[in-house]
């Protein structure tokens, strides 16, 4: 009796898995073969080894990237510092509030703060430095996308930070170890499972970016969750659309396997 | 698990009890099957008080839905789920809904009031004898430019798009047939091309462009000219009109060397229920009375002759919503290029989105 009941509470869990995870992928993989017309090709594949996706390929990775090193860059010290503070719960939260305001109305708010004749501009402009573009550029790119996902970034940090033993630190510091040596040989290591899930956390939805690219980026960076979009929404070439899709998968599978080995290591 | 099936079945009640309360709360307010009429239009594209009108000529109840591109409105009438007995799809989404049987042939005989639409937007290629659909509103795509941002000169043609001058100051819309379409006209090719070297030969022109080219945005477009963000923006009439009203600067001209000529015609899909009410919608909106009304509040131009008149001369008169007939004459509409080249057009886009300044 007692096996036939886990084995019946087993089964909503094991519904969502075949409903919500593997019918939509092995969908996926299905509409990637086929062309505009409906018919069964290899194509899309081919297609996707071309120049012009390719560099899509390398341009979305090249972003990502960026994003993921300024959002760990800005995230690990702020987490640092957290667990220092006197309420690190309270500080914890206004980290975390912006994160429950809609990620478009968020994207809105920076169109009209970098705008030219927006907040930053009229800063700049009284202090003298001029006005400058900074709507539709890398950098606006780069940093309203950091500002979105660093709270992604914060909290596994600060998370790993918390459970780590503070008397490994006295410890270090005990036996003539200075403090950055403490921090780069003790405190890094121990919370670089929070590192590398914070990274997937933010390098992997990063990867597959496409309102931000439009309404901060002007369209001027391309990157693959732009031409997903486009070829679902605009093209209606759901082939290509779902070839670019099997690629991200993989690329995310990659990603997991590879971060996911490095805290296997380090917890040994 | 005895708690579980106690959870399902509270779910279940609730789930019960809500659809009871909807259902009573529709025929409390006169929602019910057969005085109700579904009508799936563009966002910001009708005079509410129209169909509060015309809900009170008819007593029929309008439940009125919005969508924001053609594409999402046929994908959403292909599946249906939901009975719309109304749409206002565009040209080239007529004659692709036509071939995939998703529209009911339209009986002119229960729409008296045909008789008020101008004879140029009746039996057009998309839809021969207008057998589907119903002229709604029509219009261009153009240039918004700030003659005091750029020094008082005016843009007339596509080609002044290329001027350095430009530098970084022009916004276009995010749509493939639109940039690809003005790359063809600049080049004095119709913008129904199909030819793989003149689109070669309209790429490499827009490649050139590109240390012009601010961004390429949706929606937003409106929002960003009337607050200067550009000098100069690649936007539909309508748009135009709206960012016009908002900002005073702005002026609007149609290209001469021509453009795209674009209509939204009202159908009823194959969805439909409510049939004789979608024809009473129908007659209602073609009214000169209504159609004035309408084009007023909208901005959009009217293809209802009669309705036109009616209009103040400031708006039948003016050129750029209303162009000459030698302009009209080099306007093309879009022609249905099928699937395969619809996909050749975007990927061309693609490629041109990907210029790096």
């Amino acid at each position: 009796m007692a096996v036939r009941s886990r084995n019946f509470y087993l089964v909503p869990y094991l519904l969502w898995i075949a409903l919500f995870v593997i019918a939509p992928i092995v969908l996926i993989v299905y509409y990637s073969f086929f062309d505009v017309e409906g018919n069964f090709t290899f194509d899309n594949y081919a297609k996707f080894f071309t120049p012009v996706y390719l560099r899509m390929t390398l341009n979305s990775f090249w972003y990502a990237l960026l994003i993921t090193f300024f959002s760990l860059l800005v995230a690990y010290p702020t987490a640092y510092l957290l667990t220092k503070t006197k309420h690190k719960q309270l500080w914890l939260l206004l980290i975390i509030l912006p994160s429950w305001i809609n990620l478009l109305l968020k994207t809105y708010a920076f169109i009209g703060l970098f705008g030219t004749y927006g907040f930053t501009n009229a800063v700049l402009d009284t202090l003298g430095f001029g006005r400058h573009q900074i709507l539709f550029t890398d950098f606006s790119f780069v940093f309203v996308s950091v500002y979105i996902f660093i709270p992604f970034m914060v909290l596994p940090i600060f998370n790993a930070l918390e459970e780590m033993n503070p008397t490994l630190i006295y410890a270090a510091r005990d036996l003539g170890a200075s403090g950055w040596t403490t921090f780069r040989r003790v405190v890094f290591p121990l919370t670089i499972s929070g590192v590398t899930s914070g990274c997937q956390a933010v390098f992997i939805p990063a990867l597959s970016l496409f309102m931000i690219t439009r309404l901060i980026a002007g369209n001027r960076v391309i990157t693959l969750g732009t031409a997903i979009e486009q070829h679902f929404l605009v093209t209606q070439d759901w082939g290509m659309g779902a070839t670019i899709a099997v690629f991200l998968i993989i690329a995310m599978a990659v990603t997991m396997l590879f971060t996911g080995n490095r805290e296997v290591r380090t917890k040994r | 698990m005895k708690q579980l099936i106690r959870l399902f079945a509270s779910v279940f009640i609730a789930a019960f009890a809500l659809m009871y309360v909807t259902s009573y709360l529709n025929s409390s307010q006169g929602y019910s099957g057969g005085n109700t009429l579904t009508i799936y239009n563009w966002g910001d594209y009708i005079d509410p008080e129209l169909i509060a009108a015309f809900e009170e000529e008819t007593g029929i109840k309008v439940i009125y839905q919005t969508f924001d591109s053609n594409e999402a409105m046929m994908t959403k009438i292909e599946q249906g789920g939901t009975t719309f007995d109304i749409s206002v799809p565009s040209e080239y989404a007529i004659s692709k809904m036509k071939e995939d049987n998703l529209l009911l042939p339209i009986d002119h005989s229960k729409l008296p009031n045909l008789t008020h639409i101008d004879e140029r937007f009746m039996n057009l290629s998309f839809d021969p004898n207008n057998e589907y659909s119903i002229p709604y509103f029509w219009g261009t795509v153009g240039i918004v430019y700030n003659a005091e941002l750029l020094d008082g000169k005016a843009p007339t043609s596509w080609n002044d798009l290329w001027d350095p001058a430009l530098k970084n100051q022009i916004l276009l819309v995010d749509g493939a047939r639109e940039v690809i379409g003005f790359g063809l006209n600049s080049l004095h090719y119709s913008l129904n091309d199909t030819d793989e070297a003149h689109l070669q030969e309209a790429k490499s022109k827009l490649a050139a462009l590109t240390p012009n080219i601010k961004a390429i945005v949706g929606d937003e477009i409106k929002m960003l000219l009337a607050n200067e963000e550009a000098a100069v923006g690649v936007v539909w009439s309508g748009d135009a009109s709206e960012i016009m009203g908002e900002n005073e600067k702005l002026d609007y001209v149609v290209p001469e060397e021509g453009s795209n000529l674009w209509f939204d015609n009202m159908v009823i899909p194959k969805t439909a229920r409510n049939i004789e009410g979608a024809y009473a919608f129908m007659n209602f909106m073609l009214d000169p009375e209504h159609a004035a009304q309408n084009a007023e509040y909208v901005g959009y131009s009217t293809p209802n002759k009669d309705a036109l008149a009616l209009l103040p001369e400031d708006i039948s008169g003016d050129e750029r919503f209303y162009p000459s007939p030698e302009l009209t004459e080099k306007l093309e509409v879009y022609d249905n290029l099928g699937k395969k080249m619809l996909a050749h057009y975007n990927e061309l886009f693609l490629e041109f989105k990907m210029h790096r300044k």
